[in-house]
């Protein structure tokens, strides 16, 4: 492993700052937006990135995103099987 | 005591199969009878028109509930089936059912733990349609493949479906041998009536709304006479409804069926029968099922059956439940009327007269209307209905309309009283593509046929005066005048919410007629300044002092005059299209940011008529162009909006562009032929510039001929060659235009539409004056034809720039015959172009409406659809509304702190 490098997704410059919420923030992200977890939109756990954090299936992944209107702009997905 | 609506909400739907016992307890009678009518047109009693199913003969009274035709909803029937048959339409339902449950126990073929996790599975996936389709189809696959029942050991066979309603099992014998098996219905229907409750959820059904027995029908439900009505034609015979035909089928097969089955009859006939009744009932579902004929009318058109009734264009859903045909609205030609507001909309007097609007009688409004119902229906404005305190409507007609004014019409009633000024209505033109489509104006009643709009309007709807045709609704409650007035009024969509600047805004002639008042020179008398005001509806008191005297008589400029419809504190400063010498702009500039309120003389001294600047609502240099007030990129306009809001905008609007018509109309604006004269010199310096380029483009061409051309990176020396010759010829009718251009001033009408922006390009102009330039098909020279050329004219091979579409000549010279062949070609492209866009982009757009109807922005700021799953955790990423927003961001800070500073220094003005 010496010589050769991994690729690593989150060193490309397109894409976006990836982070798993911790327990406490998850709820308070259900808790702002008063939803259900079902409520969120979804990402596979097969994603790249997903991959790439270990995440697993019932984590929610926080995706920091440069946006044009809003310059920074936080999304947020459940890790779904798949 | 009439029927009152009454008032229920929808609480939710659901779905489901209807079970035979509900078939047969919503039935108000049993169908035996394969017929319709006795002989003297009477309904048979036991037959398709039975009394008990409802009434459409006007006289009779329905058997069930009473109501005579017309009250009576209807009721449904049902027909016995002498033998069960599949319903076509759960076919394949049918086939993965029996394919995913054991053929002895009917428990579905997976194991108890692979039920356990994929019920938990389920739950997680909730209400998202797709993710459940995905698992239900993973269980089917996953319990098809089981060939021995993992709860009663029992061996399992393959299912095979044969479109569209014939199962069969491929068994084995002892010996091994596979044969095949019919499946018939009852059998089908045994084994699903096996499978247990529990199971159903893996399976996608419901144990109360939807048991798989129930797709396999025993009782047939009759749809009620009012869903099927006969038609009386002129000769007296009746034509029955395509649905009672099929019915008449299924009954007199059924009935054949049934005695043949009593009698005993051989098995053979008996299937036969069963399978003709098979088709029937699936044709009568759905006559447009694969793999079956299409039942067919006597005259050979295929019949109307239940699935087409709702499928398609005309279908139940998109023709009468999506879009539906509306009372209180009207539809005619359209034309112009500048005289009339942005916000109005002239209505001919014979529409006001067909529609109303509601009025409740008041004691503030009682003598209003009394007149209104005394005038009645024929006279304007009169009324043509008044309805009473229980709802009742009663028509004004020339015998009761003194009674009803001197005994009835009190407070309470209500008055349909005639379309007058001032009435708010819809006004709509297709295809409507975006929410300006569709804008609240106000009433005017004019004289002729046609209703008149004003001009500015005519982008939103993108209508012109060509033919074109117009509706208008009436919105008939308090409520949905007061909805249309705060949310749809025209002024309210004055900024377009697509690219946040005005929509609504001054064309063609109001940019040219602005241009023509505002320019430097541009000076007016006394009378002329008076009718001009006083046209456009500006009200003064006094007229500013005069700008100068000439031989004693005082002259007003235009700017002054244009100054007075400008909000008085409004301050400003832009560039504008005019602005050809930069360096006048910037010393203009650097003026106000030194000063930030320079004094108005030091202005005029430097005033240009490419520099707008405003300062307190006096324009003191520039020109107004279509940087002022036209579409798109109108400054001023936007500010107006924005700071002193729609309301002023639209009296800004409506006045300048009146005033500008004034203008333009009293002091001439044409153009023709000779505005494209050239002089010999020009006409010989372009001549030149087309010899010269000849001579270039075949020095390229040889040098590719001898081998001689690099090709550039990327492109092979063909395309090389090409490109060169492509901005050779581009960059010399650029030249040729540049060349005529500077022989054309602003003297020239044509140049004063192109360059403020009234209407074409500069490149039009020289298209017409010096050269039409190169003709060109998908960015790329002519050469389709024939084999190495494209016309007979030229040698195979050639590829100067006149054998390739390269026209010299001007539309004015006049385009030889192979020049304006080339040009029609390459206007032929654009025809084309524009057919194949809007019909892509109708479909694009279809699909988009679909996708994104439902979703809607919630309180909280997030974007989600119904069912709360969230898309966006802020709208747009920012929560901004386009069309209250600077140029997409939320403030202009620049122009805050402008107005604060302008307001803290005051210099004299408020």
């Amino acid at each position: 492993m010496a010589t050769k490098k991994e690729f690593n997704v989150f060193m490309h410059e397109l894409v976006p700052e990836h982070r798993v919420l911790s327990e406490k923030e998850k709820e308070e992200l259900l808790n702002r937006y008063r939803i259900k977890i079902s409520q969120l939109p979804q990402i596979l756990v097969s994603d790249p990135a997903v991959v790439e954090l270990g995440a697993k299936p019932g984590d929610v992944i926080e995706i920091k995103r440069k946006s044009p209107t809003a310059g920074v702009y936080y999304y947020y997905r459940l890790v779904v099987e798949g | 005591m009439a029927m009152q609506s009454m008032k229920k909400v929808i609480g939710s739907i659901e779905f489901g199969i209807l079970s035979p016992q509900e078939i047969r307890k919503m039935s108000a009678a049993e169908i035996t009878v394969p017929d319709t009518y006795d002989d003297d047109g009477y309904p048979i009693e036991g037959g398709l028109m039975d009394k008990r199913l409802g009434v459409i003969d006007p006289g009779l009274r329905c058997e069930t509930c009473g109501a005579r035709a017309g009250e009576c909803p209807g009721h449904f029937g049902h027909i016995e089936l002498a033998r069960p048959v599949i319903h076509v339409g759960f076919a394949k339902t049918i086939h993965r059912v029996l394919e995913s449950t054991c053929r002895e126990c009917g428990r579905i073929k997976l194991t108890d733990e692979e039920i356990d996790e994929y019920m938990k599975k389920f739950e997680v996936v909730g209400d998202r349609k797709k993710a459940k389709d995905k698992l239900i189809k993973e269980i089917h696959k996953k319990a098809k493949e089981r060939m021995v029942c993992p709860h009663c050991g029992a061996p399992q066979f393959p299912i095979k479906f044969e479109r569209p309603t014939i199962y069969y099992e491929l068994r084995k014998d002892e010996e091994g041998n596979e044969y095949k098996h019919r499946m018939m219905p009852t059998e089908i229907r045994d084994r699903l009536e096996r499978i247990p409750d529990r199971d159903l959820p893996l399976l996608g059904l419901h144990p109360e709304k939807s048991r798989p027995e129930w797709m396999v029908l025993t009782v047939l439900p009759v749809p009620p006479v009012t869903m099927r009505p006969s038609i009386t034609l002129e000769s007296g015979i009746r034509a029955e409804d395509d649905l009672t035909h099929k019915l008449v089928d299924i009954i007199r097969i059924n009935n054949r069926l049934k005695s043949n089955i009593e009698a005993g009859a051989p098995q053979l006939i008996i299937e036969d029968l069963w399978d003709l009744l098979q088709y029937h009932v699936t044709t009568y579902i759905n006559n447009e099922t694969s793999g079956i004929p299409p039942a067919k009318h006597k005259s050979g058109r295929p019949l109307k059956t239940l699935a087409q009734r709702l499928k398609g264009k005309e279908g139940r859903f998109r023709g009468n439940l999506s879009g539906k045909r509306v009372n209180f609205s009207a539809r005619t030609v359209i034309s112009p009327d500048p005289m009339i507001s942005i916000n109005e909309v002239g209505v001919p007097l014979a529409i006001a007269m067909e529609l109303t609007v509601p009025e409740k009688v008041t004691e503030f409004n009682f003598e209003k209307l009394r007149e209104r119902v005394m005038n009645g229906p024929e006279k304007y404005p009169g009324a043509n209905y008044v309805i009473d305190p229980e709802g009742r409507r009663i028509r004004i007609m020339e015998n009761n309309r003194e009674k009803i004014v001197n005994e009835l019409l009190d407070i309470g009633w209500t008055v349909e009283r005639h379309l007058e000024d001032g009435d708010i209505v819809l006004f709509n033109r297709q295809p409507s593509l975006h929410r300006m489509s569709i804008m609240a104006h106000r009433v005017r009643v004019m004289p002729y046929r046609t209703f008149r709009l004003n001009l500015p309007v005519c982008p939103p709807y993108n209508a012109d005066f060509d033919g074109d045709e117009m509706n208008l609704h009436v919105p008939q409650t308090e409520e949905a005048q007061a909805e249309a007035k705060i949310l749809m009024e025209v002024q309210n969509h004055i900024i377009s919410p697509r690219y946040g600047g005005p929509l609504i805004a001054g064309i063609q002639d109001h940019i040219s007629g602005g241009y023509l008042l505002t320019r430097e020179g541009a000076y007016f008398t006394r009378p002329e300044v008076e009718q001009m005001l006083t046209f456009a509806g500006v009200e003064v008191d006094e007229l500013p002092e005069p700008d100068k005297f000439e031989n004693g008589e005082p002259l007003w400029s235009g700017k002054a005059i244009f100054s007075l419809l400008l909000p008085d504190d409004l301050t400003i400063w832009y560039r504008n299209k005019l602005c050809d010498e930069s360096e006048r702009c910037d010393a203009l500039e650097r003026l106000i940011e030194e000063k930030f309120i320079p004094d108005p003389d030091e202005v005029r001294e430097l005033a240009y008529d490419g520099f707008v600047y405003i300062q307190n609502g006096k324009l003191l240099s520039g020109a107004i162009d279509k940087k002022a007030y036209g579409r798109e990129d109108g400054k001023l306009l936007d500010i107006i909006v924005r700071e002193y809001g729609a309301e002023r905008a639209r009296q800004f609007l409506d006045q300048v562009t009146k005033l500008a018509i004034w203008v333009i109309t009293h002091r001439g604006f044409t153009t023709a032929i000779d505005d494209e004269d050239l002089p010999e010199e020009a006409l010989d310096r372009i001549s030149e510039i087309i010899r010269d380029a000849e001579e270039r483009v075949n020095r390229l061409i040889d040098a590719y001929r001898r081998g001689e051309l690099e090709p550039l990176p990327g492109k092979s020396l063909e395309e090389t060659l090409e490109s060169k010759i492509m901005a050779v010829l581009a960059e010399a009718r650029d030249n040729a235009g540049s060349v005529a251009e500077k022989y054309l001033g602003m003297g020239n009408h044509a140049v004063v539409m192109a360059k403020t922006g009234a209407r074409g390009k500069i490149l039009n102009i020289t298209q017409m004056a010096a050269m039409l330039g190169q003709q060109s098909i998908r960015g790329k020279r002519l050469y389709r034809g024939y084999r190495g050329r494209v016309l007979t004219h030229f040698k195979p091979g050639d590829l100067g720039a006149r054998a390739r579409g390269f026209v010299t000549n001007s539309y004015k010279s006049g385009l030889t015959p192979q020049e304006y062949f080339f040009h029609a070609m390459g206007g032929r492209e654009g025809l084309v172009d524009t057919a194949v866009r809007t019909a892509q982009s109708g479909y694009m757009q279809r699909r988009l409406i679909n996708a994104l109807q439902d979703l809607k922005v919630d309180y909280d700021g997030t974007v989600r659809d119904p069912t709360g799953i969230i898309v966006q955790f802020k709208y747009g990423e920012d929560g901004v509304d386009p069309m209250r927003s600077w140029g997409g961001s939320t403030l202009d800070v620049d122009r805050v702190i402008m107005r604060t500073l302008l307001k803290s220094r005051g210099n004299g003005r408020r």
